[in-house]
């Protein structure tokens, strides 16, 4: 029996190992996904006051520090008991949707880009963000622009790129300058033309990935994400909707202090990362995604004109639920159609510059969840104080948790499609991890740095002996 | 009655002083810097923290300016390779005696702990860190203590002492064990001789001592308020 062993070189936050074990002939048999994350957060959390978690979780898990900061921002409005102040709440969903623009643009343009335009089978030498830049440089251009105009808003407001200090228990810490305001509506148009280009373009090619398509984690699963009352796609703020894998809504409009009704947590043997699932259903049937995908599944309509005409054209290729996992990065796309449209309505409306941006307040509840739509999917915080606001108890369902099951699952049907053990090649393997990739699990967050998932790929005999090793970096 | 006038030198300058000044009011009088971290201006001075030491000529060892009266004819030097040296050392063992993790604190940007490390070239800490398991004093309506983040200096308990007269703070144990304590060790918001002034707060050069619901990087303490008020109404020592 051969072991295959995909695991990741560098790492900051955390990794995903991939295990690929052959039989005999040198077929699939099995494969495990696992993933080891930074631990005991929730007991380091302990004793410290609740209004410094925001900061604290946006260090802690540096991939996507403003969602957490959100999340935990929103947790401790709750412990405040306060309503917050109506333009913070705009200029949160602001940089959030502003996050989400560039979260997504780094996601397709410079992780997974050099798969669709170089090939899977490329050389890997030059099947990077740079070899895009090389063979196709007006695209690999454009999406570095739609990332600096995502860049170009949070620093705008936040004043900091990566960690800012900026959203704050009860609202934001300083208001919108017109300046800025006027700066993000002048490069918002540039903006609006590449995402609707980079969609184009996607669509177009979408015949050569029929392989893809029908083989990278395509199965049915339920699937989540939040939804305001009348189905619209909600990012910030809103209720978590779980529709059924044939398109029923199973449950609509979960608050977040409910989430623990409807969503259990499995610890698995081979991963650090715990096991999310569909309560009323139970483990393992009560599998979900979510996530860009899981979002343009769950929600009814996106709610606004241009990402609404892409939702429709979206599922009726797709049907009601598109099931593989190739489509995230189309709904990836979308979403930033979506993001811009939401942005533009929101700086279009001058109560944007108002200038009262924080509430005030001590501890008015005991316990309190903030749930938001991270670029990944669903994210919670839920904290517990004592009466005096130090916390005693936290839990953080971080949003590849949710994908974990799935992505373990779509990682053994491509494998077990594009793997021949008996004449490996780094093309079969890269499809592994193109499928990973497509969900942009934050495990990639190493690989933020260099644009690349850096892996090192290596065949095992029975006995554990290395017979063939393949390294990307 | 006038105080006496004496001469001495500070790095080779000539220049008189009061008798009965420390090196470290001497050298401020004069338009002469020393780093210091415990001191402040208008306190009693303890000579907590060893990073004003300088050296004194005739002398191998060196001392803490804060503390060391002067003398007539004292050639003291206030900047040196082997002074660096020390004032490094001084500053990494407070580093690595507690947690300060900057990147999560309230006075991350306006502590003086920082800035001295910044300013002494710190980058990263050679020596172990100890990471101690401390606890948070959250009991106070108003303020909050965090273990964690404090260096001892006694800012705090000087100038509840000597300024607002209270006398709510104290040192407890020794070494490695040592803690600031509010009210012989009884919880911060149940000290009855707690006037909740904040000048502790404000005194405090860390973000050991902090107003609640100030989230990362808020909390900018105003130092100068408490000096001002310690010049126009005097410590009682
Ligand atoms: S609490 Fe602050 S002022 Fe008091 S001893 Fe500690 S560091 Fe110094
Ligand atoms: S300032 Fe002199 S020992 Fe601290």
């Amino acid at each position: 029996m051969k072991r295959i062993t995909i695991e990741p070189v560098s790492r900051i936050e955390g990794h995903a190992k991939i295990t690929i074990q052959l039989d005999d002939l040198g077929h699939v048999a099995n494969t495990e996904f696992s993933v080891t994350q930074v631990r005991g957060f929730e007991k380091f959390t302990e004793g410290h006051p609740f209004y410094e978690m925001p900061g604290i979780t946006a260090r802690i898990c540096g991939i996507c520090p403003i969602s957490h900061l959100l999340a935990s921002a929103k947790a401790c409005d709750a412990i405040m008991a306060v309503r917050i102040p109506p333009v913070a709440r705009k200029l949160r969903e602001l940089v959030h949707f502003a996050q989400i623009v560039q979260s997504h643009a780094l996601s397709f343009f410079y992780l997974s880009a050099p798969d669709f335009l170089l090939g899977m089978d490329s050389d890997p030498a030059s099947r990077n963000v740079l070899g895009v830049i090389a063979g196709h440089p007006e695209l690999a251009r454009e999406g570095i622009e739609l990332r600096k105009f995502g860049l170009l808003i949070v620093e705008g407001l936040a004043q900091e790129r990566v960690h800012p200090s900026w959203i704050v228990p009860g609202g934001v810490a300083t208001p919108l300058s017109n300046a800025t305001r006027d700066r993000i509506l002048s490069e918002l148009p540039a903006a609006k033309g590449i995402a609707e280009r980079t969609l184009q373009f996607f669509k177009g090619a979408l015949d050569q990935y029929k392989e893809e398509i029908e083989f990278f984690g395509s199965f049915p699963t339920m699937y989540a994400g939040m939804v305001d009352a009348k189905g619209n796609l909600q990012l910030y703020d809103g209720g978590l909707r779980f529709r059924s894998a044939t398109g029923d809504v199973v449950e609509d409009y979960v608050p977040a202090e409910e989430y623990s009704n409807y969503i259990g947590e499995a610890s698995l043997r081979e991963s650090y990362l715990k096991a999310p699932f569909f309560k009323p259903i139970g483990y393992p049937g009560g599998v979900y995604r979510v996530g860009p995908l899981g979002r343009l599944n769950a929600a009814s309509q996106c709610g606004t004109p241009k990402a609404d005409a892409e939702f429709r054209e979206f599922h009726q290729r797709f049907g009601t639920v598109a099931h593989s996992a190739f489509l995230y990065h189309y709904a990836r796309l979308i979403e930033i159609v979506h993001a811009l449209e939401k942005i533009e309505t929101l700086l279009d409306d001058t109560r944007i510059l108002e200038t009262h941006t924080r509430a005030t307040a001590g501890v008015n509840a005991l316990e309190g969840v903030g749930m938001i739509e991270a670029p990944r999917g669903t994210l919670i915080h839920h904290y517990k104080v004592s009466e005096e606001g130090a916390i005693t108890w936290a839990n953080l369902i971080v949003a590849t948790g949710h994908n974990n099951l799935a992505i373990g699952r779509s990682v053994q049907q491509v494998s077990e499609h594009f793997i021949d053990g008996t004449k490996l090649t780094e093309g079969m393997l890269n499809r592994v991890s193109a499928v990973v990739r497509a969900y942009d699990p934050c495990l990639s967050c190493s690989t933020h740095a260099s644009g690349l998932l850096a892996m090192q790929i290596r065949l095992l005999d029975a006995n554990g002996g290395v017979l063939d090793e393949l390294m990307t970096d | 009655m006038p105080q006496k006038k004496i001469s001495i030198r500070i790095d080779g300058e000539l220049i008189s002083a009061l008798e009965g000044q420390t090196i470290l009011q001497a050298a401020k009088a004069n338009g002469k810097y020393i780093p210091t971290l415990c001191d402040l201006d208008g306190l009693t001075s303890v000579g907590a923290c060893r990073i004003c030491l300088v050296e004194v000529s005739g002398s191998e060892r060196l001392f803490p300016a804060c503390t060391t009266p002067i003398q007539e004819g004292m050639s003291v030097t206030t900047n040196s390779p082997k002074l660096t040296r020390y004032r490094r050392i001084s500053v990494e063992l407070l580093l690595i005696e507690r947690n300060h993790v900057c990147a999560v604190c309230v006075s991350n940007g306006h502590c003086e702990l920082q800035t001295m490390a910044s300013a002494l070239g710190i980058g990263t800490v050679g020596l172990a860190y100890n990471f101690p398991k401390l606890s948070i004093d959250m009991s106070h309506p108003r303020f909050v203590l965090d273990h964690n983040r404090c260096i001892l200096c006694t800012r705090c308990v000087r100038v509840c002492a000597e300024l607002e007269g209270a006398h709510m703070w104290e040192l407890t144990s020794r070494g490695i064990h040592a803690r600031i304590v509010s009210e012989m060790n009884e919880q911060w918001g149940k000290a009855t001789s707690c006037t909740s002034c904040g000048k502790c707060v404000h005194a405090c050069p860390t973000g050991a001592l902090a107003e609640k619901g100030w989230a990362v990087e808020e909390m900018v303490k105003k130092i100068d308020a408490v000096t001002s008020l310690v010049h126009r109404r005097g410590a009682q020592v």
